[in-house]
């Protein structure tokens, strides 16, 4: 790596600017307050003077004769008829006042001694402190007045405004060898410097007019702050000359030293802002650099990618998820190059011919000469057309693509996929593929980039590609997986004496893209288990247990009533139903492991379409109806909440008379909230069970909860029973007036309704003191995840920032860039989660 | 134990749960272990501070290499340092 270093930066010293060194370096003394004459030609003299450099084509710079291309542009200068204070140096010139003689310009106090004369080794911090304190010079003896500092550009010693032409005296007489003293370099901060006597006048590169559609110039805001700079600087000379009063004279001085503080800097504090004709406040110097859209984030290190694009996402389930769908508008305008090979190059050439979508737009000859396809040259380019050169032809379909969704917090957050041009204007993505990315299409926008070598798009298509992303390095488990809609419609499909005709059997199989049907019954019919088992590899064996399985101890395997326990024997699926975990989880991820990505991306591809389908052909949906209640059931549901909230009363009681068992560890009030948190959450569990006897396997709500495809019992009880106990902080609610948490309550009231305990149901509606309990849970959990996630953002890129050169060497152990050992075997045991097998 | 004799029973910091266990790797097997991890010197193993209480603990000398016995999730490792 040494080879490489050609040179190496030592150090980096700023320093400030002399006024000798301001003009030694002035190509041009700036003395007209004006920019272009009426012909549209730079004023000698003026702040466009072509010195100064040219912006204009055609014109040449009188300095060094170069044009736009060529001249870098040379500095000009203005002599300020008074010394102005530099704004952004002002707190300092007043620290720096403080410490030395307001008669003899000494350091406050001699070096090696402390403020009482006393000798002692003081620290420079130590001694800065000490010279503040000194009332009496040192050398001179001279009593020594306060000075105080008032923002923005003001200093007073006494009760009386230094000028600043007093400061620089004071400020020139400080001997070299105090300044280091204070902390200042005498050659290249000489604290006089800090007060502007000549203004450098940047080149007109740095602020080019620009001219409007109406033939107008309009002048950049930094010409404009020059202008009145200068403009000032000339009446205050004007009034000088002419012997003007003191009045007037500081007045002026006063509006030239408001010019150049704005110059500096438009936000400067306790300054109004210099704004322009229109009303808006000027970008001045400071402006340029600062802030997300300043030079430094916006420019340096935000750099535009080319090869890319972006726009919204939006779903598309027929497309694989290894596709991602590109509108052909973006397809248009991304290239791929094309190395032109013996073996390829008539291919090349046909390619060159089209004047229409799949075209090729740029020739790059063996010379490196890159020259756009046009219809003119496309036969001479034809004909030249040789091994060696390179063609960049539009993107299409099947090329490998690499797509990302912000934040990028991990690898899987950017994807390979394969264009699949379609129309429209949305990228089009895959719903099983949301998860890596955490999409969704409620106004998403995702960026694409294409690869530009044979080396990256082979990278991508090898380590990136989405179907061998779908076991997530994390945790092992499957990450991209059917969900929602696809569970119900599997579920849907393989319940028992599900039966279909030929017809319908041929539309589910035709969804998934097979064209041959598994056998019929005796009866010509096909079952759904037949169609669905058609998804999975011929020699696919598995058995498990699912949760759709309710009975009480030892599993009945085949013979379970519920046909909750799944075989699949030879690909076929025999017994047992379609949920999450066994779909999503269990199949998929045997998939994957025993027969590949490709055959694991095949079974999501098609089992997503077929079970889609499914779902739309079976009808599958919720509505009030689904979360009504008889009287028989409500009256079971009043039934519980009611016992609850009696217990919750006999607790209290046995609190108040102090029988109440205190639990190990607690006061008696805090077991008295546990116990009551406890009886509350299991009224909430128990109407659960309610209606989930109630509603039976026929409520689409409690389906979708038991097979794990939306939604939990928890939603549908809220919905349909009672909202049950919120909480702020994880106990109930309790902040809010003394001893209650609304006025409505008693200061005494414990109990479960005046403590956040919600006894009706969205269905119902809230009461007014519920809505208010239920609103600061809501507004907790909000607080929350806003503030989880900025933490741990933050925590997650400092540990980025510190492991980034760890990697596991061919040894299994985990190294830092030096080769150092960080631990002896990666994660204990040298496994890749991504691969391993869990028990 | 009553709480006289619980006082005079030695205090040792590998009684805790969170200590794992440490030892003294012998001279004879360390250039072993360096073999075992593929270095070339002990100045690549992670360190530890003489005046780290485990160290002091077992009478870690400067230049020692220490194993130490962890108890992961993935099971027991046997982590190295060298002290410093």
């Amino acid at each position: 790596m040494t080879d490489f270093t050609e040179k190496k930066i030592g150090h980096i010293k700023f320093s400030l600017f002399s006024p000798e060194m301001v003009r030694k370096m002035s190509v041009i003394k700036v003395t007209v307050p004006d920019t272009y004459n009426e012909d549209g030609y730079p004023i000698d003299g003026g702040l466009m003077d072509q010195h100064m450099g040219v912006i204009d084509p055609g014109l040449r710079c009188k300095t060094c004769g170069g044009t736009v291309h060529t001249c870098p542009g040379h500095f000009g200068h203005v002599d300020l008829v008074r010394p102005v204070l530099h704004s952004e140096f002002a707190r300092v010139v007043a620290g720096i006042l403080k410490m030395t003689c307001n008669s003899c310009s000494r350091a406050l106090i001699k070096k090696g001694k402390n403020s009482a004369g006393v000798d002692e080794i003081l620290t420079k911090e130590e001694m800065i402190e000490e010279m503040k304190k000194v009332k009496k010079c040192p050398y001179c003896g001279q009593k020594q007045e306060d000075i105080r500092f008032e923002k923005p550009t003001t200093i007073m010693e006494g009760k009386r405004v230094l000028l600043p032409i007093e400061i620089r005296e004071r400020l020139s007489k400080i001997p070299d060898e105090d300044l280091e003293m204070l902390g200042l370099d005498p050659k290249s901060a000489r604290p006089e410097w800090m007060v502007l006597t000549s203004l450098p006048i940047p080149p007109v590169q740095m602020r080019p007019s620009i001219i409007l559609e109406t033939g107008e110039r309009s002048e950049d805001d930094v010409t404009h702050k020059l202008v009145d700079i200068i403009r000032i600087n000339q009446r205050l000379e004007a009034n000088l000359n002419a012997g003007a009063p003191q009045l007037i004279i500081e007045d002026l001085w006063e509006l030239l030293q408001y010019h150049i503080t704005t110059y500096f800097n438009n936000e400067t504090a306790n300054v109004p802002p210099a704004r322009h004709r229109s009303g808006r406040p000027l970008k001045t110097l400071s402006q340029r650099l600062k802030g997300k859209e300043g030079r430094f984030r916006y420019n340096l290190s935000g750099k535009r990618v080319n090869f890319s694009a972006r726009t919204v996402v939006s779903p598309d389930p027929n497309i694989s998820i290894n596709e991602v769908g590109v509108p052909r508008s973006i397809a248009e305008e991304l290239t791929v190059p094309i190395h032109v090979t013996p073996w390829n190059i008539e291919e090349c050439k046909e390619l060159m011919k089209r004047n229409e979508y799949p075209k090729v737009v740029y020739v790059t000859g063996k010379d490196g000469r890159r020259r756009r396809l046009m219809e003119k040259n496309t036969d001479e380019l034809i004909q030249m057309l040789d091994v060696g050169w390179v063609i960049e032809r539009q993107l299409k379909d099947g090329d490998p693509v690499i797509f990302n969704r912000q934040p990028s917090l991990h690898r899987i957050s950017m994807m390979c996929h394969r264009a699949k041009v379609l129309p429209g204007r949305t990228f089009r993505l895959h719903v099983a593929v949301c998860p890596p990315y955490n999409a969704d299409f409620d106004g998403d926008e995702m960026n694409l980039h294409v690869p530009q070598t044979y080396e990256a798009r082979a990278e991508a298509e090898e380590l990136m590609l989405v179907e061998k992303q779908i076991i997530s390095p994390r945790h092992g488990n499957t990450i991209i997986e059917p969900n929602e809609d696809h569970i119900s419609g599997a579920f849907l499909l393989t319940r028992k004496n599900v039966k279909l005709t030929k017809d319908e059997a041929t539309q589910l199989l035709g969804a998934a893209g097979i064209y041959e049907l598994p056998e019929p019954d005796a009866k010509g019919l096909y079952s759904g288990k037949a169609v669905f088992s058609m998804l999975f590899p011929k020699t696919l064996n598995a058995e498990y247990r699912t949760k759709l399985c309710r009975e009480e101890g030892e599993c009945s395997k085949a013979q379970c009533p519920y046909d909750g326990y799944v075989i699949i024997k030879d690909g076929v699926l025999k017994h047992g139903m379609m949920e999450k975990k066994g779909f999503a989880g269990h199949l998929l991820e045997k998939i994957f492991r025993e027969y590949g990505s490709e055959a694991a991306r095949d079974f999501i591809d098609r089992a997503t379409r077929m079970s889609i389908y499914a779902v739309t052909k079976f009808g599958f949906s919720v509505g009030i109806e689904s979360y009504h209640l008889d009287k028989d059931a409500k009256e079971k549901v009043l039934r519980i909440r009611e016992n609850a909230v009696k217990e919750v009363e006999a607790l209290i009681v046995k609190y108040k008379n102090k029988t109440l068992q205190r639990l190990p560890g607690k006061t008696l009030a805090e077991t008295l909230e546990d116990r009551v948190m406890v009886v509350l959450g299991k009224a909430r569990d128990s109407t659960g069970a309610v209606l989930r006897d109630y509603f039976g396997q026929e409520n689409s709500s409690i389906v979708m909860a038991n097979i794990g495809s939306r939604g939990s019992m928890l939603n549908a009880v809220q919905m349909a029973a009672f909202l049950g106990q919120q909480a702020v902080r994880g106990a109930r609610i309790k902040r809010g007036y003394k001893g209650r948490v609304l006025p409505h309550f008693m200061g005494t009231d414990l109990g479960a309704y005046a403590r956040g305990f919600v006894g009706t149901s969205f269905m119902d509606g809230l009461t007014p003191t519920e809505y208010f309990f239920h609103a600061a849970g809501g507004r907790e959990s909000l607080v929350n995840t806003a503030i989880r996630t900025a933490r741990s953002g933050y925590m997650q890129r400092r540990l980025i920032n510190a492991l980034q050169d760890f990697y596991v060497d061919y040894d299994k152990t985990v190294r830092d860039a030096d080769g150092n050992v960080v631990q002896t075997k990666y994660g204990g045991d040298a496994k890749d989660p991504m691969r391993a097998k869990r028990v | 134990m009553s709480k006289q004799q619980q006082s005079k029973k030695a205090f040792s910091i590998f009684d805790h749960v969170l200590v794992p266990k440490h030892e003294i790797v012998p001279d004879s097997e360390v250039e072993l272990v360096l073999q075992s991890l593929n270095i070339n010197s002990k100045e690549k193993l992670p360190k530890i501070l003489s005046s780290d209480a485990a160290a002091k603990a077992i009478g870690a000398k400067k230049g020692d290499v220490i194993r130490i016995y962890r108890k992961e999730l993935t099971g027991e490792v046997q982590y190295y340092r060298v002290v410093v």
